[in-house]
C-alpha cells in the first residue's frame, strides 16, 4: 500500500515533468500573454520562431477581463513581454494603468487611421470585428416575414419575443450591444429604447453560449428565438463548422446603419520587458500580412492591415455592416459602471 | 466481537501512539492551507488595498445586501430539496442490496464532475424550449408553445443544485449507514421500541455527524454557486460569487471584489460553525462491523415500492440529462433548413472523428487524448494530495486538541473562496517572474486539492471519530506500532470513506474550471477547458465536438469511479474484522 502510493507519486511527477519539458533548450524565450480566444496557425508561429531563433510561450489567462487584470496586478514584475487582447471597451483602463511601453511600429503605415485609437502608440490595433444581430434565414422565409433592418424595427409587433440579447454585466457582446444602442440613441434616450425592447418581449440571458446555443433557433441548440446578438463573422463560422457541409450559411446579419458595434483588439509591449527588441519584432510580425491573413479563420475577426486578403468564406457569407457604431474609449471607461447599473435597474426589475 | 488480527512482535511495549503528540498531525495540513490558501488570499487583499483610490468603493450596497439575502435563500432551499431526495436515496443505498445497485450509485455520482456549461446543454436538450419534454408534450397535447418553461428561473437553479449535490448526501450518509452496528438497533427493538422510535432515537442520532457533514458541504456548495446561477438561472439572479466575478472581470474593481470575497469567507465561517454546532456534540463510538452486514434484500411490499420509486426518481433526475447529452453527441440534426419544423435526426460519429483532426492546423489544437491525460493526471495528483492532507487533519480532529474547533472550521474556508479571487491570488503570490509563469500548471493539483480538502475531511472525520479508542488501546498493548494500528485497523475500517473521499476529490479536480483557467497553459489544457474552447465559436461541428468531449469526460470518469468502487469492495468486503 505504502509502496504503491510512492510509486504513484513518482510516476506522476515524472509524467508531469515530461509535459513541462517541451521547451527548446538554449533558445531565447518570448512570453506573450493573451486572452483565451487567441488562436493562430502552427506554421505561421513556427516561421517566426525559426527566423528569429526564439521560442514563444503563449500564456492564456482567461477572458479579456481576467487577462487584463493579471497584467495590471503584475505590472511591477510582469509575467510576459507582450500583451495581446485588450479591446476598445477596456483600452483606456489599460492606458490609465500604464502597463505598456511606447512602440511606433513601421507597419502602422499599412493600417487605416480609424483603428489607431491610441495616438501615444502604446496599444497597437491588430484585428477588429463587429457585434451584430444575427437572424435565422429559414424562420423568416417560412413565416414570410422580412427580417428587421434597423434598431427601430425591433420594436415592431411582428418581431415580438423574437430577439435574445446577452446581459452586459456578464457578457462582452452583451456590453457591445448596449453600447450600440447608446451610440445610436444617445445617453438620454437609450433607456427608452430598452423599455421598448422590454415591452416587445426581448429575452435576456447571461452569456453568449446560452444565447447562441440554447436560445437561437438557427444554431445546433434549436432554441426559440430567431434573432440573436452575436458577431458579424458568425455566419461565416456556421459555414466553416457546418456538419454536413453547406454552401450557404443558415444565418445572416441585420447590418443596417448603426446596428452593429465595432470591437478593436490591441497589442502592446509590457513595461519591464527584458526582450524589447524581440517584442518589437513580434509586434511587427502580428501586423504583417502573413499573421494578419491568418487571423480570420482562427479567431473569426478581421485583420486591420489593409493589404491582407480575406478568405473566400468571409467575402461570400458576410454582408459588411454599414457604419458600425462606436464610442470614445475614455467615455466607455468612465461610464461603463453607470450604464450597466441603469440597464440592470430597468431590465431586471 | 470483531477480532483484530495484529501480529504480536517481541518489541518492547510500543504505545507512543497514545502518549505521542497528536497536534503534530496538524503541521502538514496547516502548512498546506497557509501556502495555497491563506498566502494567495492575503496577497490579493494586500495588493488591492493599495489600489483603493483609483477605483470607487461606492456601490449600491442595498443591492449587495439583496444579493447576500438571495444567496442564502437559494442555498437553503437547494439544500432542503437535496436532502428531500438525497436522504431517502442514502437509506436506499445504505440499507438494501438490489440489482444494479453499484451502477445506479455510480451514475448518481457522475453529475458531480460535469462542467456547468455541459450540464446546461444537457438540461436544454431535456427541458429547454425545444427539448424532448416540451416536444413530447406539444405533440401529445397539440400545443403551439412549449408548456414547460423551466430554464432561466429559480426552479432551474434548484434543479441543477439537486442534480449536482445529491451524490454528496448519498455517498456520505449512505456509507455512514453501512458502517453502523446493527446490534444497537436490534437491542432497541428487543427492548420494545417500535421501528419508528428505533429510527428516531437510535439510527438518526448515530448518523448525526455524517448528516451534519453532508449538509454543510451541500450548503456551502450552493452558497458559492456560480456556473449554475449564470447559465441556468439567467440575469435576474445573482449570488455573491457572481457579483465578485462581475466586479473583477467587467468593472476591474478589485478592491470591491476583495471586500466581497472577505464577506463570502466570513459567511462560510459562520455557516460552518453553526452547522457543526447543530450536528456536533458527543460522537457515539460504535463497534465497527463487517461492511454490508446490515444490507439485505427488500422483502416487504412497502420496501419494494420504495425501491422502485427511488430507482425511477434517480433515473429521471440524474440519468436522463446524462443520456440526453450522450445521445446528442451522436446525433446530427439535418441541415434541411427550408422545411423547418421537420427536424430529421440521424446518428453520426462525425463529432468524435473530428476531435482527432487538426483541421485548421491550429497552434492550440488539443488532441482529446492529451487533454484527457492532463485532466486525469491532475485529478490523480489532487486526490492523493487531498487524501494525504485531509487524512492527517481528520485524524487530528479525533483527538482532544485545544484549537480543534477553530482549525476544523478553517479547513472549510477554501469552499468560500471565489475562484476568480483565488486565481488572481495565485498569480500574485507565485508569479515572481517570466519563468515562474511557465510553471503555473504545477500549481493546478494544489488548487484542486485545496477545493477538495473540505470534502475529504468531512467524509473521513465522522467515520474516524466513531472508531472506539479501546480497539487502538488493545492493539497498542499487544505491541502494535502506530503504523501497524493505522494499516491493520484504521485503514480497513475507514476504507469505504477513503474511497468516497478520493472519488469526490477526483471528480472535483476533473470538473474544475474557474481557477484552472488562470493557471493553465494553452499547450497543457484540461478537458473542461477544451470543451469551453469549442463552445466559444458558432457552428454545428463545434457544438457537437463539445458534447463529444463531454461524453468522453463522462465515460472516463465512470471508468475511474467504477474502478475505485470495485477495488474498495474487493479489498475489504471479504476480510474478517
Amino acid at each position: 500500500m505504502k509502496h504503491k502510493f510512492f510509486l504513484f507519486m513518482v510516476a506522476f511527477i515524472v509524467l508531469l515533468t515530461a509535459c513541462g519539458q517541451r521547451a527548446g533548450v538554449g533558445l531565447t524565450e518570448l512570453n506573450v500573454m493573451t486572452h483565451d480566444s487567441f488562436a493562430a496557425s502552427e506554421a505561421v508561429i513556427r516561421d517566426f520562431e525559426q527566423e528569429n531563433q526564439v521560442k514563444i510561450n503563449f500564456i492564456s489567462s482567461g477572458d479579456t477581463g481576467s487577462a487584463l487584470n493579471q497584467a495590471i496586478l503584475t505590472k511591477s514584475s510582469p509575467l510576459a513581454d507582450v500583451f495581446y487582447g485588450v479591446d476598445n471597451t477596456f483600452l483606456s483602463r489599460a492606458l490609465q494603468e500604464d502597463i505598456f511601453e511606447t512602440y511606433q511600429s513601421p507597419l502602422l503605415a499599412e493600417i487605416p487611421d480609424e483603428f489607431k485609437l491610441d495616438k501615444g502608440w502604446r496599444a497597437l490595433p491588430v484585428d477588429y470585428g463587429d457585434v451584430c444581430i444575427n437572424y435565422d434565414k429559414a424562420y423568416f422565409v417560412n413565416k414570410s416575414l422580412t427580417p428587421p433592418e434597423t434598431l427601430d424595427d425591433l420594436l415592431l409587433p411582428e418581431y415580438r419575443g423574437l430577439l435574445v440579447v446577452e446581459n452586459p454585466a456578464t457578457s462582452s457582446p452583451g456590453l457591445a450591444f448596449l453600447l450600440t444602442t447608446i451610440a445610436y440613441y444617445g445617453e438620454s434616450e437609450y433607456l427608452n429604447y430598452w423599455q421598448g425592447l422590454k415591452d416587445n418581449g426581448v429575452v435576456v440571458v447571461n452569456d453568449w453560449e446560452t444565447a447562441y446555443y440554447t436560445n437561437f433557433s438557427a444554431s445546433s441548440g434549436k432554441g426559440a428565438q430567431p434573432l440573436v446578438v452575436s458577431y458579424a463573422t458568425s455566419p461565416a463560422a456556421e459555414v466553416v463548422f457546418a456538419d454536413p457541409p453547406v454552401s450557404e450559411s443558415p444565418t445572416a446579419l441585420v447590418a443596417g446603419s448603426g446596428t452593429c458595434f465595432r470591437q478593436i483588439e490591441f497589442v502592446g509591449i509590457l513595461k519591464g520587458t527584458r526582450q524589447r527588441e524581440l517584442a518589437e519584432k513580434f509586434i511587427d510580425f502580428m501586423l504583417s500580412r502573413q499573421f494578419q491573413e491568418d487571423i480570420p479563420l482562427n479567431m473569426f475577426m478581421y485583420p486591420v492591415n489593409s493589404h491582407a486578403q480575406l478568405p473566400e468564406v468571409f467575402m461570400t457569407q458576410i454582408k459588411m455592416p454599414i457604419q458600425p457604431a462606436s464610442l470614445p474609449a475614455e467615455l466607455i471607461t468612465a461610464q461603463r459602471d453607470n450604464w450597466i447599473e441603469a440597464w440592470r435597474q430597468l431590465m431586471l426589475k | 466481537m470483531a477480532s483484530v488480527n495484529v501480529e504480536v512482535k517481541s518489541e518492547p511495549l510500543n504505545n507512543h501512539f497514545l502518549q505521542g503528540q497528536p497536534w503534530k498531525l496538524w503541521v502538514a495540513p496547516i502548512l498546506f492551507l497557509s501556502l495555497f490558501f491563506v498566502f494567495p488570499m492575503l496577497s490579493i487583499i494586500l495588493a488591492t488595498t493599495q489600489m483603493v483610490g483609483q477605483v470607487s468603493l461606492v456601490t449600491n450596497w442595498s443591492r449587495i445586501i439583496g444579493i447576500i439575502g438571495f444567496t442564502l435563500f437559494q442555498a437553503l432551499l437547494s439544500t432542503l430539496l437535496t436532502l428531500l431526495i438525497g436522504l431517502p436515496a442514502a437509506f436506499l443505498f445504505g440499507l438494501y442490496n438490489f440489482r444494479a445497485k453499484g451502477l445506479l450509485r455510480l451514475l448518481s455520482t457522475l453529475p458531480f464532475i460535469l462542467p456547468t456549461v455541459v450540464v446546461a446543454a444537457g438540461f436544454n436538450s431535456l427541458i429547454g424550449p425545444r427539448g424532448w419534454l416540451n416536444l413530447i408534450l406539444m405533440n401529445l397535447l397539440h400545443l403551439g408553445e412549449p408548456p414547460v418553461q423551466l430554464l432561466n428561473s429559480l426552479s432551474a437553479i434548484l434543479l441543477a443544485h439537486v442534480f449536482y449535490n445529491t451524490a454528496v448526501i448519498i455517498r456520505v450518509v449512505g456509507s455512514a449507514l453501512e458502517h453502523l452496528d446493527p446490534r444497537l438497533e436490534q437491542t432497541s427493538r428487543t427492548l420494545g421500541a417500535s421501528p419508528w422510535q428505533n429510527f428516531w432515537n437510535v439510527t438518526i442520532p448515530l448518523l448525526r455527524p455524517a448528516m451534519a457533514s453532508a449538509i454543510l458541504l451541500v450548503f456551502l456548495f450552493d452558497f458559492t454557486s456560480f456556473g449554475v446561477v449564470i447559465l441556468l438561472g439567467g440575469p435576474q439572479f445573482a449570488t455573491l460569487e457572481v457579483e465578485i466575478y462581475y466586479q473583477t472581470m467587467q468593472l476591474l474593481n478589485l478592491p470591491l471584489a476583495s471586500i466581497l470575497s472577505i464577506v463570502q469567507i466570513v459567511f462560510t465561517l459562520l455557516i460552518t460553525l453553526s452547522i457543526l454546532r447543530l450536528g456536533g456534540g458527543e460522537i457515539i463510538p460504535v463497534r465497527p462491523r463487517v461492511q454490508e452486514e446490515r444490507l439485505r434484500k427488500p422483502q416487504y411490499l412497502a420496501e419494494k415500492i420504495f425501491l422502485v420509486f427511488m430507482m425511477v426518481l434517480i433515473f429521471v433526475i440524474f440519468i436522463s440529462p446524462l443520456l440526453g447529452l450522450i445521445l446528442r453527441s451522436i446525433t446530427r440534426l439535418d441541415a434541411e433548413r427550408r422545411e423547418r419544423g421537420v427536424i430529421l435526426p440521424a446518428l453520426t460519429l462525425d463529432y468524435y472523428r473530428e476531435l482527432f483532426i487538426n483541421r485548421r492546423q491550429s497552434l492550440f489544437y488539443v488532441p482529446p487524448i492529451l487533454a484527457l491525460r492532463n485532466s486525469l493526471l491532475y485529478a490523480l495528483a489532487s486526490s492523493l494530495l487531498s487524501l494525504l492532507f485531509g487524512g492527517m487533519a481528520a485524524s487530528a480532529l479525533t483527538y482532544k486538541i485545544r484549537l480543534n474547533k477553530w482549525l476544523d472550521s478553517m479547513l472549510m474556508l477554501p469552499m468560500g473562496a471565489s475562484a476568480v479571487t483565488l486565481g488572481l491570488g495565485y498569480v500574485l503570490a507565485y508569479g515572481f517572474n517570466f519563468q515562474s509563469r511557465q510553471l503555473f500548471p504545477y500549481l493546478i493539483p494544489f488548487v484542486h486539492s485545496l477545493v477538495a480538502l473540505p470534502f475529504v475531511v468531512r467524509t473521513l472525520q465522522p467515520v474516524l471519530a466513531s472508531i472506539p479508542a479501546t480497539i487502538k488501546f488493545a492493539a497498542a498493548t499487544l505491541g502494535a506500532s502506530r503504523w501497524h494500528i493505522w494499516y491493520h485497523i484504521e485503514l480497513p475500517l475507514v476504507s469505504r470513506s477513503i474511497a468516497v473521499a478520493g472519488l469526490f476529490a477526483f471528480a472535483i479536480s476533473l470538473g474544475e474550471f474557474g481557477a484552472t483557467a488562470f493557471l493553465t497553459r494553452p499547450d497543457i489544457p484540461t478537458l473542461p477547458i477544451a470543451i469551453y474552447r469549442f463552445l466559444g465559436l458558432p457552428g454545428a461541428l463545434n457544438y457537437g465536438q463539445a458534447l463529444a468531449m463531454a461524453t468522453i469526460l463522462l465515460a472516463c470518469c465512470a471508468a475511474v469511479m467504477a474502478l475505485i468502487d470495485l477495488t474498495q469492495t474487493r479489498m475489504y468486503s471479504g476480510e474478517n474484522l
